[in-house]
């Protein structure tokens, strides 16, 4: 029995971007600012803040990475990646004016419409961080419509501290930064300690009118979230960003389910009710 | 809406015809053949090619080939095989990609797979090809692949009448009468075949054959054969309100119980005829100025399939069974609005260790001591 055509572009597609600029970070995480070789497919290109693409290195493989600043640049669209693997390491050894491909942007971003009016607070570990940029920017944008913006960053130490000589910008327009950092140096004067105590120790006008954006390890993220709603935070105003094993970033490879979603097409980006039976249960 | 035709009678010395007019039209024409004792799908031009006289015998963990009495065609039941090898290829070459004086350039790989006639299509086999359409072709993404190869496909079904002992379509509501999904449906009879039509495409090509009006004994004949392998099933799997019974059993000592019997050996996961899961590899030349990216069956028992910096997300088999059987009987239905699972047995005869679905799920019912 045949079933008729229906044509649609092919998920599999690559487009080839160069990189224009690498900007070293920390240890072993640079940010890469690919632009598009081909204009029409630049002019075209749109994102979320939250959403990844799918980096493309032949010979070596392909990795999911979110996107890592603002949503409204035009030219290159920047990508922050630790080198861990195979791919990030080759990466990571890549120059500028080299080429690779890229497929995306994929999955759901954060939804910033739903905090209008509340007290925003965004809590970030180590690299995810780089996912909820693109969301800084825009609300940075539009704080007007918000509140309050707190950003509680948790960072192993301080030598790996993203984004750093951003942050008085961020402060400057009028975002609260509070950094925690797991192990103090000797110069170190700021918090120590696990970024939930941030949280626990922030004064709350109105729980019921704020609204949590984290990303980072899922540990960190469980405890975040008890956190949150033993402070009064509804549940519905909770969102995570999940990470998986990704392949095909299009459902259909099956690696990136968790329960009954997969995190590449229904997240990374989740509302916390929709994922809580599922985050305490191990080896899920 | 047409009425549906009545259906013909197509004498056993016609079905060659069946083969070759299909041929003709371009098909490649895939049936069941024995191969290394057992019947698998395979490229068939004749009827010779068919298991004539030949059924199996299976069991939790057992498959044998056996001699008929009589030399039917189709009396077996399912085997190792599924379409899904021939819609969703086990191995398929995506995107290639060049390192011109341009830098990379990635295009789709070529891929013109032969329009696909099956016959020997079964009443599961067909609800498992309905849900890897929901699958690869109804959702946000479509996987050109799969539709590729399907959107030409001709079916030819043919009903059970018999059933293996691991046979539980009944419990899924998929079998074993075929209804629907087919171009033409075959009933086996002493001498030949009850036919009906289940598309436009199936009636032109029955309008091609030799065929004569159907006597009433024969329909009756047809009707008792078909009853006969609904009585022949013993094996039930509950389903009612199973989403939520194994969605909220996650913690069940039962996953325990089976993970120390499961040997994680992705048996099931490749004869299931819905488990679509795959990864994709990079195979590149030495040089390394072409690439390929190639997509292959991956199953959720392999330790790396769950795997992220930092390790495997499911470590132990407790968790991978876990994932499978939760994955194929109850989030399924919240992913694409039907269980995963059409009752067809594979996963039970396939199993070297005779692990039972449907027995697994009655435990899982029983409350935690």
């Amino acid at each position: 029995m045949s079933l008729a055509s229906t044509p649609t572009a092919d998920p599999w597609g690559y487009h080839t971007v160069r990189i224009h600029e690498i900007t070293p970070e920390v240890a072993d995480v640079a940010t890469y600012h690919l632009g598009f070789d081909d204009s029409a497919v630049a002019a075209a290109y749109r994102f979320q803040p939250g959403q990844f693409n799918m980096l493309y290195l032949p010979g070596f493989g392909e990795v999911p990475i979110s996107l890592s600043a603002d949503p409204r640049s035009s030219t290159t669209w920047a990508h922050t990646v630790r080198a861990v693997g195979n791919v990030t390491q080759k990466l990571a050894r890549s120059k500028v004016g080299d080429t690779l491909g890229l497929r995306g942007p994929f999955g759901s971003g954060w939804p910033l419409h739903t905090a209008e009016g509340h007290d925003v607070v965004l809590v970030a570990g180590g690299l995810g961080i780089a996912p909820l940029r693109p969301a800084i920017y825009e609300l940075l944008r539009q704080a007007n419509r918000f509140r309050s913006l707190t950003l509680l960053y948790g960072s192993r130490t301080p030598d790996t501290i993203l984004f750093e000589h951003e942050l008085p910008e961020w402060s400057q327009r009028g975002m609260s930064v509070q950094i925690t950092v797991d192990r103090a140096s000797p110069t170190w004067s700021g918090h120590v300690g696990v970024v939930t105590l941030l949280l626990d120790r922030l004064p709350l006008s109105d729980p019921q009118q704020t609204s949590v954006l984290m990303c980072g390890p899922e540990v960190m993220m469980r405890f975040v979230g008890k956190s949150a709603l033993a402070r009064g935070i509804p549940e519905s105003q909770l969102w995570l960003s999940m990470e998986r094993n990704m392949q095909c970033a299009i459902g259909l490879c099956g690696h990136c389910q968790l329960g009954p979603t997969f995190i590449c097409k229904d997240g990374p980006v989740y509302r916390h009710d929709h994922l809580a039976p599922f985050l305490n249960v191990e080896g899920l | 809406m047409n009425s549906t035709p009545p259906s013909l009678f197509l004498a056993r010395s016609n079905l060659q015809l069946l083969i070759d007019r299909l041929a003709e039209q371009g098909f490649e024409v895939i049936g069941p053949t024995i191969s290394q004792a057992a019947i698998v799908y395979d490229r068939i031009s004749s009827v010779s090619d068919l298991p004539q006289g030949w059924t199996d015998r299976q069991a939790p963990g057992e498959y044998r080939l056996e001699r008929r009495d009589d030399d039917q065609l189709f009396g077996y039941v399912v085997g190792p095989h599924s379409w899904k090898r021939y819609l969703f290829p086990p191995l398929t070459t995506l995107t290639t990609a060049d390192l011109t004086t341009n830098g990379w350039q990635m295009r789709a790989a070529d891929d013109n797979p032969p329009k696909y006639a099956f016959l020997g299509v079964r009443a599961c086999e067909l609800a498992a090809i309905r849900v890897q359409d929901k699958v690869f072709l109804e959702g946000a993404y479509v996987d050109p692949v799969y539709q590729r190869r399907r959107q030409n496909a001709f079916i030819v079904a043919v009903n059970c009448t018999q059933a293996a002992s691991t046979c539980f379509c009944t419990s899924m509501e998929t079998g074993p009468r075929c209804r629907s999904g087919f171009d033409l449906a075959l009933t086996e009879l002493f001498d030949g075949f009850e036919v009906e039509v289940g598309t436009p495409a199936g009636a032109e090509l029955l309008r091609q054959l030799p065929t004569t009006s159907i006597a009433e004994q024969q329909l009756a004949d047809a009707e008792q054969r078909r009853q006969q392998a609904v009585d022949q099933i013993t094996r039930k799997l509950d389903t009612e309100g199973i989403r939520d019974l194994l969605l909220t059993r996650l913690n069940h000592p039962r996953w325990e119980e089976v993970g120390q019997r499961c040997l994680s050996c992705t048996n099931c996961t490749m004869v299931c005829p819905t488990c679509f899961c795959s990864s994709v590899e990079e195979v590149s030349d030495l040089e390394g100025q072409h690439s390929e990216r190639e997509r292959r069956w991956d199953s959720c028992f392999n330790l790396d399939f769950s795997y992220v910096s930092g390790g495997p997300v499911r470590r132990d088999i407790r968790s991978r069974y876990r994932q499978w059987l939760t994955h194929k009987l109850a989030s399924w239905i919240d992913q694409f609005g039907s269980s995963g699972c059409v009752g067809c047995g594979r996963c039970i005869t396939w199993c070297p260790v005779g692990i039972d679905i449907t027995e697994e799920v009655a435990a899982l019912r029983k409350e935690a001591p």
